[in-house]
């Protein structure tokens, strides 16, 4: 075993920055724009149409070039990224190791200086990148064709509802089948993007194992199922292995069956949508497929149909004639856009570096040690008393698990919260508990994706043992974390559960809130 | 590769029966490294562990510690009870071999990405919706760090930085457009004007008006955007386009008033410029008609414009959303890419965002703040189905480094900016206008960096191959989505445009154009 340090007596940078707008002085410049060419000037008044001009200037800051960069490189000292933590915690978001030499291909002016209507004779080496990307997913999913134009997870989801309602709206079923089936520890874009497009939503609760009951599916299907959203495994990383049946069933009143595969890593050449009986599937490429998450973005989502759905994916579609790649127009039956131009290319790019890099029986892998990963710091986790693992005993997880700190709260009334305050002063990030609404109490959902080492798995496991004892000997050392955080104090929830209070602005923040207090 | 026992050593009983399958599709690839029948012996013999180095855990002696820990002897243990039968997987799938070697994959990626021809590479005149603008250094920079660029939903106090930056961000996007709420990052500016008017309606349905149903939308629009309002608007509004006056590309007046008149429209919306180009210099008037009748007003502004600019709220609009890829981000193809959204303090209008918000609040410690995911059960994390719409992982370090950008550029930056792209947008004009058979700027007013330029007697199709052959790209198409404009393009020059490649323009067009 490598060595690990089990307490770092981590601090995180704290350099108090203050608000980048009351920063720098009048006439201080950050930049300079280039000047008009002489021969190229004209009065620029008289190109501003009457009443136009703007009166007052934008009140933006005023500094050099080195104070931004300074504000902003200490403002990201006092963000933990994944490349700086072992980022166990933020389950479901696969948080795995995003390789930098993809970054300098999305970077090289060879993607970056791009326009999107260039001419297609121009950009064969990126079309190619896009069509071999489609075809080694019709691979990994079994399924027949692939649209990357979602700009993320759940914007594809959003496509294969959009592909649901064409489907059914052709086959004049469009006003009758209303209802879409969902779960509810599948990702709340599901249901979210149901109704956006104007279904009522039927929500399955997890059964006594942990996931959705093929009886309690049954019960709900009918001549108005439009469609089954369903995500296996859910949060709870049990895989349903009925999941054949729930399709058929599905299938049997007429529905089509969507798999949420935003997470593919515990199922990677294990396991895929086709032999489930799925018509349609999503993968999160910047999930499963390795792009560094941006702090939320730019993601790119990949919308899976079989063959009898291909027709309604978005509008365009990279093809290739044999000799040169282009773009197809989508027909009348095409959904149309999703998103100007043709999503978000540079995630693609990295996604396809990473098949390559892997392969077939590299993917496998992902999926294995993902799963070993997983199995492996469960059996040490759950050692710690007080972390429990809601549902089916006995039932071995793949890539996450879903666990509760109830016992730990019932015995000391320390929360999650607490627990996840806490653990940010082991300089690990904060972790995710659950999407609303909690259904298994006081969660914690952590995902040991396969880029992380044994050694990283004992030291995130250590750093829980060690706010377990806190827990008991301390408790309010833990309650009132985080203590070494660059915030190190618990900020006033009313000020953001309060809409009187509310403000995503300074100039909000200076009118309305701070003058009211 | 081998020789150094690194990779490719576990290949189980399977594979090894399929070993002439697995191995057998070598594809000569530039940069491919293609293993010879010994090495490939060598790795079936050496059984165990496909050892990888973004998996640690694939180095044989781990990943049996693991498994011996666990007491199971394969991780198929593992799953085997759940994964079997029919939904078992274990075919060979039609995927190239892995390309191992850092080197070798960087040679093979920019091999394919090496043939593609950049605008740094070529003269573009292609705007539309995506801006060939200086990215200052400090904006690759700062969206470089590994802290924001592999940063993901941690909160208020993991990632307390990130938290100030997203604010910064908000706050400078309410000073450019001159308003008090703004949400984080949309996925691009099209997602920005249909959840604003969805928005629209449902601020108006709260206020019981439940019978508007309809959007009134400009007919010069971007259609990509349009498209995309057809698609997200289509199930709860009918959408419906309001004629333009054909001599100055402005909006018909009339029409939008008759349009208003038969009731039920829950907002107008208009850009200006417009996607072609024009000053929509009847804007106060549409908002005025607009809300004579009861709709609000969502107008997309050009963000790189209102250094000069007045921002629309200014001039009646009610929600003003749009595209931020001009503020610092590449064109990535399209991908740099990302909308904003911003609106009025009023509960209204914060009730009905669609996306995270974070909000500002203090902290024990007087002078000291923090952030939160804001009034959460507006959207679909908080609400799941009863959200206002879906959302997702969006643009997030987009909206980071355009508040890097804002910082950097201040007051004066923008006002060189929106100057330098209207005096640029004059110059090629003014030199276009000299060229026999084009019509320069179509509907003749004043434009911000783009303008419809009208061939007569040519196709734009061989106009633009005959550029392409001179290393220009020219500007875009607009015959599929105009066909009443004849045979015209969409040209676009901004503060990265030369003068001297204007001229070239010029030229080569005035060559094409003789041999008519």
């Amino acid at each position: 075993m490598g060595t690990i340090r089990k307490n770092r007596n981590f601090h995180q940078a704290r350099w108090d920055e203050p608000f980048i707008m009351d920063m720098g002085n009048p006439g201080e410049r950050g930049i300079i724009i280039s000047e008009v060419e002489e021969g190229a000037q004209s009065d620029v008044a008289s190109l501003i149409p009457a009443g136009f001009a703007r009166k007052t200037p934008p009140k933006l800051p005023e500094l050099g070039q080195m104070q931004v960069l300074r504000h902003y490189l200490r403002l990201s000292q006092e963000t933990i990224g994944a490349d700086l933590n072992i980022d166990i915690g933020l389950g479901t978001c696969t948080m795995k190791y995003s390789p930098k030499i993809n970054e300098q291909f999305v970077r090289s002016s060879k993607v970056n200086a791009l326009h999107p209507y260039q001419d297609e004779s121009t950009v064969q080496g990126m079309l190619e990148i896009i069509y071999n990307t489609t075809e080694y997913l019709k691979e990994i999913s079994g399924l027949d064709d692939f649209s990357l134009q979602p700009a993320g997870g759940s914007q594809a989801i959003y496509a294969n509802v959009a592909v649901i309602r064409a489907y059914h709206e052709e086959r004049g079923e469009g006003e009758q089948r209303n209802e879409i089936i969902t779960t509810m520890l599948s990702h709340p874009g599901n249901p979210g993007a149901a109704a956006t497009h104007g279904y009522k939503v039927i929500t399955l609760m997890p059964g006594k194992d942990g996931h959705p009951d093929l009886d309690a599916l049954k019960a709900v299907l009918s001549e108005r199922t439009a469609a089954l959203l369903i995500t296996n495994p859910e949060d709870t990383g049990i895989f349903n292995p009925q999941i054949r049946e729930f399709t058929d069933a599905v299938h049997a009143v007429g529905g089509l069956c969507c798999y949420d595969q935003a997470n593919l890593n515990g199922l990677f050449c294990l396991t895929r949508a086709k032999e489930a009986g799925f018509d349609m599937c999503h993968y999160n490429l910047h999930k499963s497929f390795s792009s560094p998450h941006g702090c939320q973005g730019p993601g790119a989502g990949a919308q899976g149909v079989v063959k009898k759905l291909a027709k309604y994916l978005p509008s365009p579609m990279v093809r290739y004639d044999g000799q040169k790649y282009y773009l197809e127009e989508g027909g009348p039956a095409s959904l149309g856009k999703l998103r100007k131009f043709y999503g978000v290319p540079a995630v693609v790019v990295r996604a396809y570096a990473f098949i390559r890099s892997l392969g077939q029986e590299g993917l496998k892998q992902v999926a294995e040690l993902s799963i070993l990963n997983n199995n492996y710091m469960l059996e040490k986790l759950l050692k710690i008393k007080g972390l429990t693992m809601p549902y089916a005993d006995g039932v071995r997880r793949l890539e996450q698990a879903r666990l509760s700190w109830q016992e730990m709260t019932d015995e000391t009334g320390v929360t999650t919260d607490d627990i996840c305050r806490r653990i940010v002063d082991y300089g690990f990030q904060d972790y995710f508990t659950s999407h609303h609404p909690r259904v298994i109490p006081e969660p914690f959902t952590p995902e040991p994706v396969e880029s992380y080492s044994r050694d990283d798995i004992d030291e995130y496991v250590a750093a829980f043992e060690s706010i377990a004892r806190e827990c008991r000997e301390n408790p309010e050392l833990v309650k009132t974390a985080p203590h070494k955080a660059a915030l190190a104090t618990q900020i006033d929830e009313d000020g953001i559960n309060n809409i009187k209070r509310f403000a995503t602005t300074l100039r909000a923040f200076r009118k309305y809130v701070e003058k009211e207090a | 590769m081998a020789g150094r026992g690194r990779p490719w050593l576990n290949v189980k009983r399977i594979l090894f029966e399929n070993a002439s399958l697995l191995y057998g599709t070598k594809r000569a690839e530039p940069g491919f490294a293609v293993r010879t029948s010994e090495t490939m012996e060598r790795r079936i013999n050496v059984d165990d562990n496909f050892v990888h180095p973004y998996m640690p855990n694939s180095a044989p002696l781990t990943r049996k510690a693991m498994l011996d820990f666990l007491g199971v002897s394969s991780v198929e243990d593992l799953y085997r009870e759940r994964i079997n039968g029919p939904l078992r997987f274990d075919g060979r799938m039609n995927l190239p071999e892995p390309i191992l070697g850092e080197h070798d994959l960087k040679k093979h990626v920019m091999g394919i990405l090496n043939t593609n021809t950049t605008c740094e590479e070529y003269d573009s005149f292609l705007g539309a919706g995506c801006y060939n603008h200086h990215v200052p250094a400090i904006c690759d920079e700062v969206n470089s760090r590994s802290e924001f660029l592999t940063g993901y939903c941690g909160d208020t106090y993991s990632d307390h930085g990130k938290m100030q930056a997203i604010f910064e961000f908000t706050s400078m996007m309410g000073e450019l457009v001159d308003m008090d709420v703004v949400s984080y990052t949309n996925y691009d500016a099209s997602q920005a004007v249909s959840s604003s008017l969805r928005m629209a309606m449902r601020v108006l349905v709260a206020e019981g008006h439940t019978d508007r149903t309809r959007f009134l939308l400009p007919a010069t629009m971007h259609p990509e955007v349009l498209a995309q309002v057809r698609e997200y608007c289509g199930p709860v509004a009918s959408i419906e386009l309001v004629g333009y006056d054909k001599a100055s590309g402005l909006m018909d007046l009339a029409d939008l008033r008759g349009k208003l008149d038969e009731g039920g429209v829950a907002a107008v919306f208009y850009e200006n410029p417009s996607y072609l180009g024009f000053f929509e210099t009847r804007a106060r008037e549409i908002a005025n008609l607009a809300h004579g009748a009861g709709a609000l007003v969502v107008a997309q502004p050009e963000v790189s414009s209102l250094g000069v600019i007045e921002s629309p709220a200014n001039y009646g609009a009610d929600i003003v959303c749009g595209e931020i890829q001009p503020l610092g981000m590449h064109m990535q193809y399209g991908g740099g890419c990302a909308g904003f959204m911003a609106a009025p303090y009023e509960e209204k209008y914060i009730q009905q965002f669609p996306t995270y918000m974070y909000g500002i609040t203090t902290t024990q410690n007087k002078g000291e703040y923090g952030w939160g995911r804001a009034l959460n059960y507006r959207c679909s994390h908080g609400s799941r189905e009863n959200g206002n719409e879906y959302f997702g992982t969006e643009t997030g370090l987009w909206g980071i480094t355009a508040g890097v950008y804002l910082a950097l550029m201040g007051p004066e930056g923008m006002r060189e900016l929106g100057e330098h792209i209207l005096q640029k947008c004059a110059y090629a004009i003014k030199v276009l206008s000299g060229v026999p058979g084009i019509r320069a700027n179509r509907f003749g007013g004043a434009n911000f960096q783009e303008f419809v330029v009208t061939f007569d007697g040519k196709r734009v199709a061989d106009v633009n191959a005959a550029l392409l052959a001179e290393g220009i790209f020219g500007g875009k198409d607009l015959c599929a989505d105009f066909p009443e404009l004849g045979e015209s393009a969409l040209y676009c020059v901004t503060e990265t445009t030369s003068r001297a490649q204007i001229d070239r323009l010029g030229a080569a067009l005035k060559k094409i154009m003789g041999g008519r």
